[in-house]
């Protein structure tokens, strides 16, 4: 095993072609731990999974061996930078299915994304009486975007409403789209709720009145196989640090014949041909959108996050999760006075609950007690809180690397907090 | 578990169950509201201070987890009859308990019931949860109708 070169191992399935848990979790050096006197249970991943020592061990070596900046020097360790940060760009292209890797654009994460897109294609085409459309679903990162958009441009934000079993109506997106739709900003999954959106069909009816679709796909990337191709987009937004891979660094991946019409976001070195005081030439793709020294070391641990979850493989991955699912939604139907938030037909592996007369806060902190990580509060969704009627919701978000027996330690965890609250 | 049972002793459990002083203020002097939004706890504190600064009735209504409602509560006990100095004077204390900063401590202060939430701070992510209620008091006595936040 030699993780300093960032190779992922062959594919690890046990018989009957399931995933090796077991193998796995020794791959995940912060779940060798103790906290509170039991063994982790970390089961907060759509906050940020933890990272495999792949991850961990390239980027020290590439800050051990080959930094330098990028596209800048002749010199032999600015030549490996470059080959490995470009060559990155190569792998994730191939993830998602993107045609060129000029469409493959840098970012710090999801949220960076989301402003790029906003601010740059969103002030050159986006006019007064105009419309942006985003659901009641999404995430803080994929409504402020397009609120100051709006503010700036006098445009109209609309919002497709969700039901009580949090899925989408589409007969009132089907209402709400019309010809003055510029852009449409859909989760693929709900991060408070799990729901699977059924993006490639709303893609459609939003191309069919002309308007162009961005996808938030923070919470779908770690769970099942992307083809932007495919669903036929035209951005795609989403973060390293939710597939297992480090913090600050993300990818838009945007149609090409979009990124070239639209202007520069932010100005600076890389992003240029030519600088003169009566005017720039700017940069082609993917670099025209690339201000700056990038987070070359968080590209490279980003390589290695896609080899590993490749590497398993995101049909298992998705499989393993959902059996979870089913075992996590089974029991949570057993449990005395707990209300499931979410319970869509197609979900992510979210749990996402209330229980009677004990604040989530609370049971978060009986469930740190035990010794298991989950979030509590509003999910940076608080329009889905407000429809559920709620403050908070304790989530429960499950990653490759948790088992049975975890989702276990959760409910008899939750049996404590129960017998402590006397409820 | 054992420890747990210090941070939620029976006192802030009772408190929890049925708050005191719980519900709107008519004729209400001093008002203010106070918003966690880490975990959407949020209250609204109402106080009649009379001429001769005195604390004469104060109630609260809002949604929380157990150790904001408790701590509200329990603050509400505390204050009544007093004067807005000696509020002052518990706000000071009381923030001085729950983060731990011993030095702070005033001495000649009896700290009665509130010293049942000291388990707080063993916990700092559940430090604003206690001191919410305090910091809106804080801002009903300054006449602050901005709504105060604890982020």
């Amino acid at each position: 095993m030699n993780h300093l070169m960032g190779t992922s191992e062959l594919p690890r399935v046990a018989p009957g072609l399931a995933l090796d848990v077991d193998s796995i979790r020794g791959d995940f050096p912060v779940l060798q731990q103790q906290v509170h006197g039991h063994p982790l249970v970390y089961l907060d991943n759509g906050a940020s999974a933890q990272k495999p020592e792949a991850v961990i061990q390239v980027m020290a070596d590439y800050y051990f061996k080959d930094h330098a900046n990028v596209h800048r020097g002749v010199h032999t360790l600015s030549q490996r930078a470059t080959d490995r940060y470009e060559g990155v760009r190569e792998k994730v292209r191939d993830f998602v299915h993107a045609t060129s890797t000029n469409e493959i654009i840098y970012v710090r994460g999801t949220t960076e994304a989301i402003n790029l897109v906003a601010s740059s294609y969103g002030q050159a085409f986006v006019g007064p009486k105009d419309e942006v459309l985003v659901t009641e679903m999404e995430h803080h990162s994929n409504i402020v975007p397009w609120q100051l958009l709006c503010e700036r441009t006098n445009a109209t934000l609309k919002v497709v409403p969700i039901d009580d079993r949090g899925e989408l109506i589409l007969d009132r997106y089907r209402e709400i789209l019309n010809e003055r739709t510029r852009i449409v900003a859909i989760t693929q999954v709900s991060n408070a709720l799990g729901t699977i959106n059924p993006i490639h069909d709303m893609i459609t009816m939003a191309h069919d009145v002309g308007a162009v679709v961005l996808v938030d796909g923070a919470q779908a990337v770690p769970h099942m196989s992307v083809d932007v191709t495919d669903l036929d987009c035209d951005f795609y937004a989403f973060s390293g640090h939710k597939l297992y891979g480090p913090t600050g660094i993300g990818v838009l991946y945007g149609r090409e014949s979009l990124l070239n019409a639209m202007p520069p976001w932010q100005g600076g070195g890389e992003m240029i041909t030519k600088v003169r005081f009566e005017g720039s030439e700017y940069n082609e793709l993917p670099y025209k959108f690339e201000a700056g020294t990038p987070d070359i070391a968080g590209v490279v641990g980003l390589g290695a996050a896609i080899d590993y979850v490749t590497g398993l493989g995101l049909d298992l991955i998705n499989e393993h999760e959902q059996q979870l699912l089913a075992h996590a939604t089974a029991r949570a139907a057993e449990q005395s006075g707990m209300r499931v938030i979410g319970t869509a037909s197609d979900k992510a592996a979210i749990l996402s609950f209330e229980l009677e007369g004990i604040h989530p806060h609370d049971i978060g902190t009986v469930l740190d007690h035990e010794g298991i990580a989950v979030r509590t509060g509003h999910h940076c969704a608080m329009p889905v809180m407000e429809h559920f009627g709620v403050p908070a919701t304790v989530r429960a978000s499950l990653g490759l690397y948790n088992t049975r027996a975890e989702i276990d330690r959760l409910f008899e965890a939750i049996d404590k907090a129960q017998e402590l609250f006397g409820q | 578990m054992s420890d747990l049972r210090e941070l939620y002793q029976e006192v802030i459990m009772d408190h929890n169950r049925s708050p005191r002083n719980c519900g709107p203020l008519e004729g209400a002097s001093h008002k203010a509201e106070g918003f966690n939004p880490l975990c959407g706890d949020q209250l609204q504190l109402y106080l009649y201070v009379n001429d001769d600064s005195i604390i004469e009735k104060v109630r609260f209504e809002g949604k929380g987890c157990a150790i904001s409602t408790a701590s509200a509560s329990i603050m509400t006990e505390t204050l009544h009859g007093r004067s807005v100095d000696e509020a002052n004077r518990y706000f000071q204390a009381f923030c001085a308990l729950a983060t731990g900063e011993k030095e702070e401590l005033d001495q000649d202060l009896d700290l009665g019931k509130l010293e049942v939430l000291n388990g707080v701070r063993e916990y700092p992510a559940r430090v604003k949860c206690a001191t919410l209620a305090w910091h809106t008091l804080q801002a009903a006595l300054r006449g602050d109708e901005t709504p105060i936040k604890t982020e």
